[in-house]
């Protein structure tokens, strides 16, 4: 058996009924359930009875679009959301183990919210929460709050974004996202940090609820806001949440280095997988992070069948329906739960240390996950056969961080 | 009497971050634990409560510069924690205090029309403004508000959150696997608005929720407060709890609601309080006045001088006498408290209610502590559990109030005692349920539910 360090780290990224647009019209789908409860705990709920690390959540502050850049006004697809923070803390008292990680806008909300819903959240999960902190650069999401003229992506933008050429404003443009989405972070991990774990002394000789000695204010002060703090939900139990981001370029790279626990990236092949493990790791020295864990997991759409052959026929069928061959940031895999697990393992050995894994259509794909490939790999001893810690950073082999705001009273 | 009896609603109010929750007694448990929350709102769902309510404050309170320290602090996020506590209850309602000076529209109607739907129907939104810059220093947009623009916002927002709540209608999701058609309209949830608070347009991502949008709890003090309130909440969350002004309140208020077109049953008035129960009157006396004893210290006896005379009092004896020397008067930015809602009662007439305070002192032989006490009193029942049905009975037959938002002194388990004592003998008079009729939060309190707003305007594809 392996030293559980070795094990590879598997997510699942829930979103609708799977993340092909056709998804909702297979036999077993249930997009009429969408908005229940049920649907979001039973789905969860699947994922920890395979012993995933963490499922993720998508989200967004708009409807869904085919269209990159405005409303595709699509009646064909899947539209309209709940709020994903929300779900998770819906499902935290009823699962156990597994791991939370709603997505969040960053640049419209406000951090010192995020910070408590976050941390409310490892409460009712006693230790299980994190987020994907994500950009929405759009003109339509912009009107939906009407307050900032953050300067959307256009259209030309955007084509220059899927071409590699990226113009110097470009660069300058994606550099001010980055930038402000890693204050954001910043005020996150401090507000988490402005209470001391024991803060709370409930002193009844001198009336003292709390030391106000170990709660900080946290006086962040950015070039996009500032934020006085200390946050008034005391500090959660996993002390900080799990912080992640989807990345496909230097600038987000850089974001995953600096700022977060687990980057999401979307390597086609092993070498692409290596060559950007390496591009973070270059980033994390520079950053000063070079000695703190940030995994690097390899997202991948995933049709997965008895058989190539279905997983194939099964993807053309949906393409088929959808009207249109399904595209993807991230590697479509087609194949057997034994054939993913070759690929996740010789990607493993690149330096990815895990994997968020789209499923295609759920059930079938949310299904083929947990029963098909988590004891494949299991068989290989490439997986855990039980949870092994009850907190997310448990289950990344995290450590329980020291608060960066404790030295001062520890040295007093 | 041959009129029907009037039906109690009781929600229950989380013992917070107040000067009320004693956390010094030994049953005293966590503050920010979940199973506090899931405590709380079972024991209230097993009484029948009509919702759980959680109050807020952004901003931890400060006095003298320096955070508070004597009550209770922190506390959880309002939307999460519900949306946890609809996985562990079923029925009772779950109330939100949000402010609308520090959100957005179009995200907060996102969150509550999620609440209803991950709550199958049980959200509300307390709606509060808050407008002071110290609060304003966690967030992005900062916060302050002038005093003549706080209900022009809070109307603004409600109006705005409204449109996008009523921006889908109900019957727009068909996922018609066969036809392949998910909607019966390209554009659902189109919106726009503009005013001098809101410009904002596209489309909302929530389908209509289960109650069409959260019950709305409004706080109602002021003339312009009531107003607003009979105009647009469902439920008033009043702080008028003595009998006579309660029923003062009550009788305005009602007689309000029909230029909004509105019943006397679309609004609910009630009064915060709190109770404490003795086997007798007397056993429950001498424990209400061991329960004052713990919620004013010689220490928070200090810290309300503090916030009448708004200066520093710390060498103040808080058994001798009050102060001799007048309160200092300043504005906003010289009070001492900061960020405390209570103690900004004090601010209208301080040397007024100083000299109040000294004659009162100087009549009844009381020290500062002892007189702190009195003045600081809220009206809450107490008495054996008959005594204290039969008050509440009183309060609601008589039109003081519909009901009440009763808020225990201990985390977790002090509502405990007046759901297995009181509810009973409610239900044996017949003025309280004995199990929930309907499934939301609009039935428990006994509103209509709400109509789909009319047609889209937009075209429908033909299947």
């Amino acid at each position: 058996m392996s030293d559980s360090s070795d094990l590879l780290r598997l997510a699942v990224a829930l979103d609708g009924v799977g993340w092909h647009p056709a998804a909702w019209r297979e036999p077993d789908a249930r997009p009429l359930d969408l908005f229940t409860p049920k649907y979001w705990v039973e789905q969860v709920q699947q994922a920890e009875r395979g012993l995933l690390d963490f499922v993720t959540i998508e989200d967004a502050l708009r409807l869904q679009s085919d269209d990159p850049l405005q409303p595709d006004e699509r009646a064909d697809r899947v539209r309209g959301r709940l709020d994903a923070t929300l779900i998770a803390a819906r499902v935290a008292p009823v699962t156990s183990h597994i791991g939370l990680v709603p997505t969040a806008t960053v640049n419209h909300t406000e951090p010192f919210h995020l910070s408590k819903a976050i941390a409310t959240i490892d409460y009712a999960s006693t230790g299980r929460a994190g987020v994907r902190v994500q950009l929405d650069a759009r003109a339509d999401t912009n009107a939906h709050f009407g307050r900032r003229e953050i300067p959307p992506l256009r259209r030309e933008d955007y084509a220059n974004i899927q071409a590699g050429i990226e113009t110097p404003e470009l660069q300058q443009w994606l550099r001010d996202a980055f930038d402000e989405a890693a204050d954001y972070v910043e005020v996150l991990r401090r507000l988490w940090d402005s209470w001391e774990d024991d803060a709370e002394i409930r002193d009844v000789a001198t009336g003292r609820f709390i030391d106000r000695d170990k709660l900080h204010y946290i006086e962040f002060q950015g070039r996009w806001f500032s934020v006085k703090g200390p946050s008034i939900t005391p500090r959660p139990p996993q002390g900080q949440p799990i912080v992640t981001a989807l990345g496909h370029a230097t600038v987000p790279y850089q974001l995953i280095a600096r700022s977060t626990d687990v980057g999401f990236v979307t390597p086609h092949d092993a070498v692409q997988a290596a060559a950007i493990v390496s591009e973070i790791r270059a980033e994390q020295r520079a950053a000063a992070r070079a000695d703190e864990t940030v995994h690097v997991f390899g997202d991948i759409v995933v049709f997965l069948d008895d058989s190539r052959e279905a997983a194939v026929a099964r993807k053309q069928r949906l393409d088929e329906r959808a009207g249109a061959e399904y595209g993807s940031d991230a590697l479509i895999f087609t194949g057997t739960p034994a054939e993913l697990a070759d690929l996740l393992l010789d990607w493993q050995a690149a330096g990815l240390s895990g994997f968020r894994l789209r499923p295609a259509a759920v059930p079938h794909d949310l299904a083929q996950i947990t029963d098909g490939l988590v004891p494949e790999l299991q068989r290989r001893g490439a997986f855990r056969t039980a949870y092994e810690a009850t907190t997310l950073r448990g289950l990344l082999g995290l450590p329980h961080p020291a608060n960066r705001y404790a030295t001062t009273a520890a040295a007093a | 009497m041959s009129t029907p009896l009037k039906q109690v609603h009781l929600a229950a109010g989380f013992p917070g971050v107040n000067n009320t929750t004693v956390w010094s007694e030994p049953a005293a448990g966590s503050q920010i634990a979940f199973d506090s929350f899931r405590h709380v709102a079972q024991t209230a769902e097993r009484g029948k409560f009509d919702f759980f309510f959680l109050a807020e404050g952004l901003r931890l309170r400060e006095q003298g510069g320096k955070i508070y320290d004597l009550d209770i602090v922190g506390r959880p996020d309002t939307f999460t924690v519900l949306a946890a506590l609809a996985a562990v209850t079923e029925r009772i309602g779950l109330a939100g205090t949000i402010n609308s000076t520090f959100n957005e529209p179009y995200e907060l109607a996102r969150q509550f029309a999620s609440l209803d739907w991950l709550s199958d129907g049980r959200a509300a939104w307390n709606v509060v403004t808050s407008w002071d810059a110290f609060t304003g220093e966690n967030f992005r947009r900062g916060g302050y508000l002038p005093q003549d623009q706080r209900y022009a916002r809070a109307k603004a927002f409600l109006q705005t959150a409204g449109e996008l709540w009523d921006s889908w209608r109900g019957d727009e999701i068909l996922a018609d696997k066969a036809s392949g058609q998910f909607l019966a309209t390209p554009t659902p949830g189109a919106f726009a608005h503009a005013d001098a608070q809101f410009d904002i347009r596209g489309q909302f991502n929530v389908p209509r929720s289960p109650q069409g949008r959260p019950v709305v709890l409004q706080a109602g003090e002021s003339d312009e407060g009531r107003e607003f309130a009979a105009s647009s909440a469902d439920v008033i969350f009043s702080q008028y709890s003595q009998y006579d002004e309660a029923r003062a309140f009550y009788t305005d208020v009602k007689n309000r609601l029909a230029r909004y077109g509105r019943s006397r049953d679309d609004l609910l008035i009630l009064p915060a309080t709190g109770f404490v129960l003795g086997d007798t009157d007397a056993e429950a006396a001498e424990l209400a006045r061991e329960v004052r004893l713990a919620q004013v210290s010689p220490a928070t006896t200090i810290k309300f001088l503090e916030q009448l005379w708004n200066t520093d009092l710390s060498d103040h004896d808080p058994d001798g006498p009050l102060p001799a020397f007048d309160p200092v008067v300043s504005d906003v930015d010289g009070l001492i408290a900061r960020g405390n809602a209570g103690a900004r009662r004090f601010a209208k007439d301080r040397i007024g209610l100083a000299n109040q305070w000294r004659a009162k002192a100087a009549a009844e032989n009381l020290t500062s502590r002892e007189l702190i006490i009195e003045v600081t009193a809220r009206n809450i029942f107490v008495g054996s559990p008959a005594t204290v049905a039969d008050q509440i009975d009183r309060f609601v037959q008589q039109d003081a109030s519909d009901g009440f938002i009763i808020g225990a002194h201990v985390v977790p388990a002090g509502l405990d005692p007046f759901v297995d004592k009181v509810i009973p003998l409610l239900q044996e008079r017949g003025v309280y349920r004995t199990e929930y009729a309907g499934t939301t939060l609009r039935d428990h309190l006994g509103l209509t539910p709400l109509a789909a707003p009319a047609t889209h305007t937009s075209t429908r594809i033909s299947a």
